[in-house]
């Protein structure tokens, strides 16, 4: 069973007072375990589909399984729940709580799951110690340097165990040396069996997947474009 | 629940300044309130007082310097002041709905009366055949006085139950002697107001009575009180009256005659007046009941006002965090929690504005009291229905700001620097 199967999914917005199609007829296909990147020029629509499938926004038409479970019809607070148990989101400019430590900021999403304190911190140090800032756990946002941040962030994203991690260019606010201490963290998570969907600009960063895909003006296309470049 | 509170606080303490701006219409409204309430709650306690001493209609009319109470304990007694007569008595009979009229002297504090080595510290009073049926005392033991000890200038004596205990260790002290003025005085009787009289409360000194707290009284023969204090002092008057509703005229009616009759030097300082205290309870009613809704009115516009403020300053918080709020929502935080979030916080800081607004009611009720001599009662109620009511504000004005939090879409929350 597919962790993840989209078909046909498409995305109109309504810019002035015409939809506009931002994503055009997309089929992805994942499997456990698998390492996808896509790649794209800024407006393709990377964003738009990693948000309907980080179930954060809903396509205009076509299917949507997850686990193989259609999402459609679902409310807003089912979507919340599924985002809480399957999905971690990593994002380009990490979105930590500033009043929170390190810990804290990590044990979030423990919470809304209504995790019991004590194991919400001891699962936040865990995640933390997998991204190696098991020393830095009582920081606040603003003592750590950016990449020591977006490290907090993916800790925050797996400390659920999610079924898929979704990262939208989590390397983009970073300079290379920590961008590329990201990409470490997210190549070891994949070996240890993590199901990866990442969103790059970079071409360095797409080697490290297994699949890659590009998206151009809303068009999803598979590997083989990888061969015909951009 | 707890970290709602928890981060509620947080909030709070980070943004001091922004918080008490906020706060601060709860806390006038509530502290404005408390304190309205307070003196209501006082000026009632104090009228039901009185009222309920209904069945003891007793209007004193005291010989008065400069608005105070002339005092023989400390002072001499005064020139140009009669004694009351029998037929200035007489007169004060035939004012209407009296039923009976007391004459007394008095002293505050006595020094010069014993019991064996102990000094009594209480009052002592020089009373009429009247006096005991006109303030409704009865006898609990012994004997009251009879016309032979009034004719005959005995030297006997009764005292009350404060006395028993204060001057007689709780004993008997039917037949015991006292030493009043250096005179032995034998007790004949041990007196008590009767139920229906007791909790009229007019005075400090009534409510030490009431309360057990005084040292008690002595009574003695007026016969014998020249013998035992000084000559031609003149005495206080005590009337009963028939109904409740005629004590303020009675007191005014004797006030005048007293003042006409006895005092001789009419430029000077000295009048009669009556203390007369459903007088100043209608008064008192009166303010309590058109001032005070008035203010209270006041206070809940204040409130109205506060809470708009805190509406207000929770939509700036909504918005300043919609980051904060997209990404809760993003990890899989509910409707209801980003919703709980913000309506504890703006409870807690309405429900803080209360308590500050109690706190300072109470201050300023105080402050009242003392400057107007109005007694306050802090009413335990009030203050819970006051921290009630402001958590209450918190939340229906947060209402808005917090169901606008909750609905926000994630995407758009996210996408917003
Ligand atoms: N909420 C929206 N309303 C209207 N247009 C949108 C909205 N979100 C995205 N778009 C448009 O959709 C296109 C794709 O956006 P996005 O998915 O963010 O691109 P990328 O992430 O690849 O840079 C862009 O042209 C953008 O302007
Ligand atoms: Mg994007």
């Amino acid at each position: 069973m597919p962790i993840l199967q989209l078909k046909n999914i498409c995305k109109d917005y309504i810019q002035g007072k015409e939809p506009v199609r931002v994503l055009k007829n997309v089929n992805l296909t994942m499997e456990r375990g698998d390492y996808v990147a896509i790649m794209g020029p800024s407006g393709s629509g990377k964003t738009t589909l990693l948000n309907i499938i980080g179930c954060l926004d809903v396509p205009t038409s076509g299917e949507y399984l997850l686990d193989g479970k259609s999402l459609r019809d679902l409310d807003d607070d089912a979507l919340a729940e599924i985002r809480n148990r399957h999905l971690g989101f990593v994002f380009q400019s990490f979105y930590l709580l500033p009043k929170l430590t390190a810990l804290d900021n990590v044990a979030l999403p423990l919470l809304y799951a209504d995790v019991p304190l004590k194991q919400r911190r001891e699962r936040a140090a865990e995640a933390l110690k997998a991204v190696g800032l098991e020393e830095r756990m009582l920081f606040l946002p603003n003592q750590l340097s950016g990449g020591q941040c977006q490290r907090v962030a993916i800790a925050r994203a797996i400390v659920t165990k999610p079924d898929l991690l979704l990262a939208d260019e989590p390397t983009g606010a970073l300079d290379t040396r920590a961008g590329s201490q990201i990409m470490d963290i997210f190549r070891r998570l994949s070996q240890e069996g993590m199901t990866i969907l990442m969103i790059t600009h970079e071409q360095a960063i797409a080697d490290c997947a297994h699949k890659l895909y590009h998206i151009l003006d809303g068009e999803l296309h598979g590997e083989e474009a990888d061969t015909h470049g951009i | 629940m707890r970290e709602n509170i928890r981060l509620a606080f947080q909030g709070i303490w980070g943004h001091k300044m922004r918080s008490v701006l906020t706060m601060l219409g709860i806390i006038i409204g509530i502290a404005a309130i408390i304190t309205i309430v307070s003196t209501i709650q006082g000026t009632n306690e104090q009228i039901k007082e009185n009222l309920i001493g209904a069945g003891n209609n007793v209007v004193t009319v005291q010989l008065n310097q400069n608005g105070n109470v002339y005092d023989m304990s400390w002072s001499p007694v005064p020139s140009g002041v009669r004694v009351i007569s029998p037929q200035t008595r007489e007169e004060l009979c035939q004012i209407r709905g009296v039923e009976n009229v007391s004459l007394y002297c008095w002293r505050q504090s006595s020094s010069s009366v014993f019991y064996r080595n102990t000094q009594h510290n209480g009052e002592v009073y020089g009373i009429d055949p009247n006096y005991l049926d006109v303030y409704g005392y009865q006898v609990q033991q012994g004997r009251g006085f009879t016309q032979e000890d009034f004719d005959g200038f005995r030297k006997v004596a009764l005292v009350d139950g404060n006395a028993v205990r204060t001057l007689f260790a709780g004993e008997n002290p039917v037949g015991k002697t006292l030493e009043i003025s250096s005179d032995a005085f034998t007790v004949v009787g041990v007196i008590a107001q009767s139920e229906e009289f007791a909790p009229t409360i007019n005075s400090m000194r009534d409510y030490h009575l009431y309360m057990g707290s005084s040292a008690g009284a002595v009574y003695i023969p007026d016969a014998v009180w020249p013998t035992a204090y000084q000559f031609d002092e003149p005495q206080c008057v005590a009337l009963k009256v028939g109904s409740t509703d005629d004590m303020t005229a009675v007191g005014q009616d004797a006030a005048r005659i007293l003042t006409d009759s006895q005092i001789i030097d009419k430029s000077g300082s000295f009048d009669y007046r009556s203390q007369d205290m459903l007088e100043q309870a209608q008064q008192l009613q009166q303010m309590s009941q058109s001032t005070n809704t008035q203010l209270i009115w006041i206070a809940s516009i204040s409130l109205l006002v506060g809470g708009i403020g805190v509406m207000n300053i929770m939509l700036v918080s909504v918005t300043e965090r919609t980051a904060e709020i997209g990404l809760k929502k993003a990890i899989g935080a509910k409707k209801k929690r980003i919703l709980l979030q913000f309506l504890t916080e703006s409870a807690v800081l309405t429900s803080l504005g209360g308590i500050i607004g109690v706190l300072l009611g109470i201050v300023m009720a105080q402050l009242i009291s003392r400057m107007m001599q109005i007694p306050v009662a802090i009413s335990v109620p009030a203050i819970v229905i006051a921290v009630v009511f402001s958590t209450l504000i918190g939340v229906v004005f947060g209402m808005l700001p917090a169901v606008q939090a909750a609905k926000l879409n994630p995407i758009q929350a996210l996408r917003r620097d």
